[in-house]
């Protein structure tokens, strides 16, 4: 059995408990609303008593007009750049964001709320529904990207910010990123999608149907009132995850890493063990994944980006979203990311260009995929920074 | 496209005559084709040096920029820049989406001049381009006793390797205009030290001893 297996279940007893109590007394602030301070959701109703978490790094101006707002992707969270709660490692976008980084703590309030649908600290179907005393499980709401940014600006409201200097995001983040831009234009002066699109391709739709199947396979998902039976469906959720992380890489990220490479042997064992180290680092991000995020999240967010659609809220067409827009905007993608391929944001550009939004598109050479946005990307770095740099002299931001 | 940024980076560090105050003369020779305060459009605009001139003048500039380096680049300096590329991507933008759309040095290195010049002149109100003189009595001298493709400072490349596939003279370039219904606004040429020719001279003069040009179009009938 590998070595990952075995710490894995050392821990499972203990990261049931923990992850219930992050869900609703998360290890950050946390912004509870009443029931007359409800959530409007696409869905069709209005949701309260409920709340958000986040995290704030750096220090809001005299005028309130140096916030940052990071969007985080579907399995991030609010911890950007502090040690995780539950994992003890390191924050998910420190080479992004800090002293001295692009996004720079020492000029920047930054600002990273857990979604709401997440298992952080905001609502979500781990969180405890008043009614029952027992988590919500699928008797939450289904949400929308557009519900999580209704939920982020009454965030903003309530900590007293009326305009964002920028929002900035990958992926899922990146989705935010565009419906802030669209929701609340007034409110954002600039914007940086990565790695994004206008809407969830059908191959992205097909991907994330696989790793909902997948848990809900898992015998011990139990119509997802696994909270209560006190099971969880590891497996189930950790295919999923393994399914996706391989779309985040690239052929070549996965060559470059792995090869055909063997696991601690010389030659195949003839059975299903994980012989080739590609499988063995594969099941370690499954195993490790299951510790830290809760199955039901991963399926109302895949849902929830399964429904992003700017063009279809817009008759038809995404310009629509950005008409008159004074948001000014730096889209960026990936050479090698195939998951949201540089077509998706060429489609974002055109989409501006027709709206007349000031718009910056770059694509960055690079092997390692989609999760590239996550990784040391030089030229992401100096991207950012510069469109940043050059976004604060227009705000009339101190220079540097 | 690496040639296309190689010329740009060539024109702009070493043999790109320049002013007394360091900008190529060139892009000022443009930028003063430009009202202040217009919205323009530069297409293939390299390391982005036109369009921070031009901002500096208080213009609201975009750039469209083939090589992945240059959009970088400027993307890092702050500029609005888009990686696109002029023969297939100007017909995603809206007509009069700009006051002037321009193509600095970049319209000998297109595929299709004369469908990257009739855009030019639906996206924008007016159009400025500039581009190397084929018709220069260096460049006839070389093809005429040299019985070779030639090579001058702004025009540095072995014809395997050029990235300029469509040379015009001064000559050439009027006849495009003709055919698109551009209308000739303005033409400034440049001489081999890149001053401008300031005296006013026959057509046939320029196209043999320019050694650039440019030009200020607009769409026919309608006035500047």
């Amino acid at each position: 059995m590998p070595e990952e297996t075995v710490m894995a279940d050392a821990s499972a007893m203990l990261d049931l408990a923990d992850r219930a109590r992050e869900a609703d007394a998360p290890h950050s602030p946390v912004v509870r609303f009443p029931a007359h301070k409800p959530l409007r959701l696409d869905a069709g109703l209005d949701f309260g008593p409920w709340q958000i978490a986040y995290q704030t790094y750096g220090a809001l101006n005299a005028d309130r007009s140096n916030a940052v707002l990071v969007c985080h992707a579907l399995t991030g969270d609010q911890h950007v750049i502090n040690t995780h709660p539950i994992t003890g490692k390191a924050g998910w976008w420190e080479t992004m964001v800090g002293p001295g980084r692009p996004i720079d703590t020492e000029r920047f309030f930054v600002i990273c709320p857990n979604v709401v649908g997440g298992c952080m600290g905001s609502s979500g179907p781990a969180s405890t529904n008043p009614a029952t005393g027992m988590p919500w499980g699928l008797d939450f709401p289904v949400i929308t990207v557009r519900d999580m940014i209704r939920a982020q600006a009454m965030l903003l409201d309530h900590l007293g910010i009326e305009s964002l200097f920028a929002v900035v995001g990958g992926s899922m983040g990146g989705m935010q990123v565009l419906q802030w831009a669209a929701s609340y234009p007034q409110r954002v002066f600039a914007a940086v999608p990565i790695a994004a699109a206008t809407r969830h391709s059908a191959q992205n739709i097909a991907f994330h149907e696989v790793g909902r199947q997948a848990v809900m396979a898992d015998p011990e998902w139990r119509g997802g009132r696994y909270y209560a039976e006190n099971t969880s469906p590891r497996r189930g959720l950790a295919v999923a995850r393994m399914g996706a992380h391989i779309t985040y890489l690239s052929d070549a990220a996965l060559h470059r890493k792995f090869g055909r490479r063997f696991q601690d042997r010389d030659n195949p064992t003839f059975s299903f063990d994980a012989d080739f180290q590609v499988e063995s680092y594969l099941r370690y991000q499954g195993i490790t994944f299951v510790e830290r995020f809760d199955a039901n999240s991963y399926l109302y967010l895949t849902r929830a980006m399964d429904y992003f659609d700017l063009a279809a809220d817009c008759d038809g067409a995404a310009a629509n979203a950005f008409r008159g827009t004074p948001t000014r905007f730096c889209v960026i993608s990936f050479t090698s990311d195939w998951l949201f391929p540089t077509s998706e944001s060429r489609a974002i550009v055109h989409a501006l260009n027709a709206a007349g939004a000031r718009v910056s598109f770059a694509e960055i050479t690079t092997d390692k995929g989609h999760d590239a946005f996550l990784l040391n990307e030089p030229e992401l770095f100096a991207i950012v920074g510069g469109f940043l740099e050059g976004a604060a002299k227009a705000r009339g931001l101190p220079a540097k | 496209m690496i040639m296309l940024n190689r010329l740009k980076y060539d024109l702009t560090m070493a043999e790109a005559a320049r002013s007394p105050n360091g900008s190529r003369v060139d892009l000022l020779v443009v930028a003063d084709m430009v009202e202040p305060g217009a919205r323009v459009l530069d297409v293939g605009c390299g390391d982005g040096e036109l369009l921070q001139l031009m901002e500096k003048r208080g213009i609201d500039g975009r750039g469209i920029e083939l090589s992945r380096e240059g959009v970088n680049e400027c993307v890092a300096k702050g500029l609005a820049v888009v990686q696109g590329d002029a023969d297939t991507d100007l017909e995603d933008y809206p007509d009069d989406a700009f006051d002037y759309v321009i193509l600095s040095q970049t319209l000998q290195a297109t595929r299709r001049p004369r469908e990257v010049l009739e855009h030019m002149l639906r996206i924008g109100r007016h159009g400025v381009v500039s581009f190397p003189n084929f018709g220069h009595w260096r460049i006839r001298l070389q093809i005429f006793f040299g019985g070779h493709m030639p090579h001058t400072d702004n025009l540095p490349y072995a014809w395997w390797e050029t990235p300029n596939i469509h040379f015009c003279s001064i000559k050439d370039f009027r006849e495009l205009c003709h055919a698109t219904g551009a209308k000739i606004e303005e033409a400034v040429a440049l001489n081999a030290w890149g001053s401008r020719m300031r005296l006013k001279m026959p057509w046939w003069f320029w196209n043999l001893f320019g050694e650039q040009a440019v030009f200020l179009l607009s769409r026919r009938n309608e006035a500047i």
